[in-house]
């Protein structure tokens, strides 16, 4: 246990001393929304229908930047032969991985997103349902993403690959999320949407550091 | 887990070992054993197998053929007991570059942190072995590849494993870098402690080496012969 409770503290303290590393993919969120409404249509009426797909497809996209360096440099470096060698279980690991993620990316982008939220004429009864959404929507794209970022660790440019293999697990949070969004807009009840997010997350939280172990195991066995 | 036996006791036998990597016979009918105060070196040419039979003893590779047993137990079936008693130490040494030597120590000996009690004094004191006293709180990646390395190996006088597995530890060490790791070696082996070792290094200070020639063994058709007869060569 103490392996997992170091990792998550040196994979924190590696987070703040190259900030660029989760800075970027935030930076990319920005920009994109911001540049939506200049490109399509500034109309407040016409944004505040599309605001909840464009932030979460934004969201989306920042989350799969971050995610190709997940785990390169521990394969490179023999952070992951040290865990293995420790015995410890790598499903806590994986887990513990996973977590890190999302602090560095999901939370910020959670935070962020209410002030893309007035850029894009989001709805005020959408508010709540936005930053829900978020919180409970990108931990699963954190920890689906991690099953894909353990099996292309060991490929050298494996960020296209990694999109490939994760983009249609995300696409159901992407609907699910978008929606709960859009209905809270219009005065609809949202929580159906946002049960089905937890029921993922719940789900994922389960399964995929099993998946993310033993790609990370196949990493080792080359 | 049962107590059946001394903390410190290494009992640590392959039978039978038989690996092959891309069809090619890296070993086949391996047997040996390593008990306290046992060092052995597996040498032979490159690419002869020698990191791949260390990174079965660690119990990394299961990609095997034959038995590995912990005090006569299979090795998986032992794995995390025997964790806590054998200290790895891989080819590359899982040190982050953005991280200063002290804060990569204390990821590296954090599976053995709770269980033996290990200061931060400690960890000071062993930077401070490695010659690393100064750059304690200096980012590894102003560090040179030696000084990189030594932080691996400060965790030598801090985990309390009594059996090391050492992948090419003499890597981009100095003179004197090289000369304090073999009395550090031999200073462990002397207290009881076992080593296995891959190194090109000559270790011919340490009267109780044995050699194990993987080269030899590919070659030479009495192969189970071939462990003893580099073993009587040796002492």
């Amino acid at each position: 246990m103490s392996l997992v409770a170091a990792t998550i503290k040196r994979d924190l303290l590696l987070a703040a001393r190259n900030p660029g590393e989760w800075l970027n993919p935030l930076m990319f969120f920005l920009m994109v929304v911001a540049l939506f409404p200049l490109a399509v249509d500034p109309d407040p009426k016409f944004l505040a229908r599309i605001a909840g797909g464009v932030i979460w497809v934004a969201a989306l996209l920042a989350t799969l930047l971050s995610l190709d360096a997940l785990y390169k440099s521990d394969v490179e470096d023999g952070t992951l032969e040290q865990w293995l060698a420790s015995g410890e279980s790598l499903y806590l690991l994986a887990l513990a991985k996973a977590l890190v993620h999302w602090l560095c990316s999901g939370l910020p982008l959670t935070l962020m997103a209410p002030v893309l939220g007035v850029m894009m004429a989001l709805p005020q009864d959408a508010y709540w349902a936005m930053i829900l959404s978020l919180l409970v929507g990108t931990p699963v794209l954190s920890l689906l993403g991690s099953v894909g970022a353990a099996l292309t660790a060991g490929v050298r440019s494996g960020g296209l690959l990694l999109s490939l293999l994760i983009l249609p697990m995300y696409v159901p949070v992407l609907i699910f999320a978008a929606s709960a969004v859009y209905h809270a807009g219009i005065g609809m009840d949202y929580n159906g949407q946002i049960g089905f997010l937890g029921a993922m997350l719940a789900l994922a939280a389960c399964l995929t550091p099993f998946a993310a172990a033993a790609a990370l195991k196949l990493n080792l066995s080359r | 887990m049962l107590d059946r036996y001394d903390n410190n006791s290494v009992s640590l036998a392959a039978t039978d070992l038989f690996c092959e990597r891309d069809d090619r016979v890296l070993f086949e009918s391996l047997s040996f054993a390593i008990g306290n105060g046992d060092l052995l070196q597996l040498a032979g040419p490159n690419g002869a197998g020698k990191t791949t039979l260390l990174r079965l003893l660690a119990g990394l590779n299961r990609d095997y053929d034959g038995e590995l047993l912990w005090h006569d137990e299979p090795l998986d079936d032992v794995f995390s007991e025997y964790a806590a008693r054998r200290l790895y130490l891989g080819h590359s040494a899982a040190i982050k570059r953005a991280l200063t030597p002290i804060e990569n120590l204390r990821w590296l000996v954090s599976p053995w942190a709770e269980q033996a009690n290990i200061s931060d004094d400690e960890l000071w004191q062993a930077l401070e072995q490695v010659e690393l006293g100064g750059y304690e709180e200096t980012p590894c990646n102003q560090l040179s590849a030696g000084q990189q390395r030594r932080v691996g190996l400060a965790r030598l006088d801090v985990v309390p494993a009594p059996l090391w597995i050492l992948d090419e530890p003499f890597t981009a060490l100095d003179v004197y870098g090289v000369e304090w790791l073999e009395q550090r070696i031999q200073r462990h082996v002397e207290r009881n402690g076992a080593v296995v070792i891959t190194s090109h290094h000559a270790l011919q200070n340490i009267p109780s080496l044995q050699r194990l020639d993987l080269g030899l063994l590919a070659a030479s058709p009495s192969r189970s012969d071939a462990v003893s007869d580099a073993e009587e060569g040796a002492s």
